[in-house]
């Protein structure tokens, strides 16, 4: 099969065939979404979180759509890195795509155990959720805070084989101190944002909507937040910055680019159109044809040239 | 295999207060689908991103239709605008998604197919598929064996004002149970079976949680083998995103725990093996 090679990106030494990745927990591991749409036409796919052990989740309702988006409160259930290592993984790796685990945990140790777990699997990089606004222990508190977020990193460099990719939240005063701190840290890249914490109330019942009260929203609406983050990330650190939050489109995903990302993810787009990935891969080519621009690299951080 | 299409609206009509019966042309999830699985609906208004999930009323290969009976749930609602939508319009759906009812349990068993409120629609669908069936019989090992229920009795539970009755009567018997007492038995579905003396040899039934926990409690009670058909908040339909999770009594497949996935684990699930 021929790719588009004006496409090619390359995040901390890993080369993928386009920017268009998927955003982590709106996929599964691919499995799902492979009916629908074709995987080897993505960049990469990046799984949902895996913990090391099986995750149970928050209780139901654990979704409400919102104007312009949804919130969720999943609370990263998922089976555990040993079943995604039997099960999820070989499938995946049937694909011509890049695979990309995302990691969550209570504890640093839950984290590291995870890392050092996959460090001889066929994986090819680790994004590390630290921002995951749905978890009361870990997730969103190494998140928030850039001395934690920093050792956390460190924590996860230390013991992985592959490249770290740390996912940061937006539910923080300055996105800029919390790439810094993760850069610190030693991580490869960055990636932004998570959903920003919300709530839904239900008037006529009264009552909250999710059953965690909060959730995280994500969706068209906070589009314009994340390409602001991304913008303001890529200008605080060195490591490249996969750009997500809301992309429906080519040209949200081409709006982070500019703003300075390396490459984009796309997440709750998939839940009301699963081919939206492999639209944009083909959209971003024709964006180029019709400007007249070389490889889709020199879109990155053009906004300001 | 589900995938995602046009479907062109072939009619559109109320057919209670609040409840609406929809017939979209669309042949290749007509073709596929069974009884108890459901389709997602994409609306056009993009503040409305989520799919709906709507159980199959009925289907018809030949004609490469399929039925949806589902209630507006309010004004300024996906359903509502659903609603609006006329004969010659397109609308996005994708299906069959999940698993449907074990029809295969219902050979040689009397068949209870029990629905309540807005989980009645998907009941009909298996009553017709289950009735064309009724007295085939194929061979198996050394012996003669029923491959279709023996009997089909419909219990149908309303709040007030029926639907759907006439249409269940042609596939066996109905009873009926009303909040108000204004049609049938005065209560519940488990009312008007304990006033029939029906005694079911299996039961298949769609509706809401209090009912179908109470028919798990009678199943159990009466050993009588018992399928249930879940629904929960969904969004992505098809097993990804693990919003719509029920209950299990056992570790669940995917992700070995205990919640399943409506969408894709379910909706149809062995009542005993759901926590309610």
């Amino acid at each position: 099969m021929s790719y588009d090679e004006r496409l090619k990106v390359n995040i901390a030494g890993l080369e993928l065939k386009n920017p268009v990745m998927t955003a982590s927990g709106t996929f599964g591991s691919g499995q799902e979404y492979s009916a629908l749409t074709d995987l080897n036409k993505l960049g990469a796919v990046v799984t949902k979180g895996v913990a090391s052990v099986p995750w149970e989740g928050n209780p139901t309702p654990r979704i409400a759509e919102v104007y312009g988006g949804m919130l969720n409160a999943v609370g990263l259930q998922n089976p555990g890195v040993e079943v995604f290592c039997r099960r999820d993984l070989p499938f995946l790796k049937q694909f011509d795509t890049k695979v990309i685990v995302n990691v969550c945990g209570h504890t640093e140790e839950e984290y590291t155990e995870v890392v050092r777990r996959l460090a001889d699997e066929p994986v090819d990089a680790l994004e590390i959720n630290i921002s995951c606004p749905n978890v009361k222990e870990g997730g969103i508190a190494f998140g928030t805070v850039p001395e934690v977020a920093e050792r956390i990193t460190r924590a996860c460099r230390d013991a992985a084989k592959q490249p770290v990719i740390m996912k940061l939240s937006p539910n923080v005063t300055s996105i800029s101190d919390m790439a810094k701190a993760v850069e610190a840290g030693g991580a490869d890249a960055v990636s932004l944002i998570n959903t920003i914490t919300g709530m839904k109330i239900d008037v006529a019942r009264r009552k909250f909507v999710l059953a965690n009260r909060t959730g995280g929203m994500s969706g068209p609406a906070i589009h314009p937040i994340a390409v602001r983050m991304v913008y303001e990330a890529a200008h605080a650190v060195k490591i490249p910055v996969i750009g997500m939050g809301g992309i429906s489109s080519t040209d949200d995903a081409l709006e982070f680019m500019l703003a300075g990302a390396s490459a984009v993810s796309v997440g709750t787009a998939n839940f009301y159109h699963p081919t939206i990935t492999q639209e944009i891969a083909d959209g971003m080519s024709a964006y180029l044809d019709r400007y007249h621009i070389g490889k889709i690299t020199d879109l990155i951080g053009a906004v300001d040239s | 295999m589900k995938t995602k299409t046009e479907a062109v609206i072939v009619s559109q009509k109320q057919i209670q207060d609040g409840i609406c019966d929809l017939v979209l042309s669309v042949p290749v999830i007509a073709e596929q689908a069974v009884p108890g699985q459901f389709v997602n609906v994409f609306l056009n208004d993009p503040s409305k991103l989520l799919p709906r999930p709507i159980s199959l009323c009925g289907t018809d290969a030949e004609e490469g239709t399929i039925r949806l009976a589902y209630r507006v749930s309010g004004e300024g609602t996906g359903t509502e605008e659903l609603s609006r939508m006329r004969e010659g319009e397109r609308v996005s759906v994708m299906g069959p998604l999940g698993n449907g009812f074990p029809l295969e349990e219902a050979a040689g068993r009397h068949v209870c197919l029990i629905g309540g409120g807005i989980g009645i629609p998907p009941m009909l669908e298996t009553a017709r598929v289950l009735h064309s069936s009724v007295g085939v019989s194929g061979r198996k090992g050394d012996g003669e064996y029923l491959t279709a229920p023996t009997e089909i009795t419909s219990v149908l539970g309303f709040r007030d004002r029926t639907f759907l009755v006439p249409e269940f009567e042609a596939y066996g018997k109905v009873l009926i149970a009303t909040e108000d007492g204004s049609t049938g038995t005065k209560g519940n579905v488990l009312d008007a079976i304990r006033g029939d003396g029906t005694e079911p040899g299996v039961i298949f039934a769609c509706g809401p949680l209090p009912m179908l926990r109470a028919l798990k409690a009678f199943a159990a009670a009466h050993h009588i083998p018992c399928w249930i058909s879940m629904e929960e908040r969904m969004a992505c339909g098809i097993g990804a995103c693990l919003a719509c999770v029920c209950r299990t009594t056992e570790t669940d497949p995917h992700s070995h725990v205990k919640n399943a996935r409506v969408c894709a684990d379910g909706p149809v699930f062995e009542a005993g093996k759901l926590d309610l």
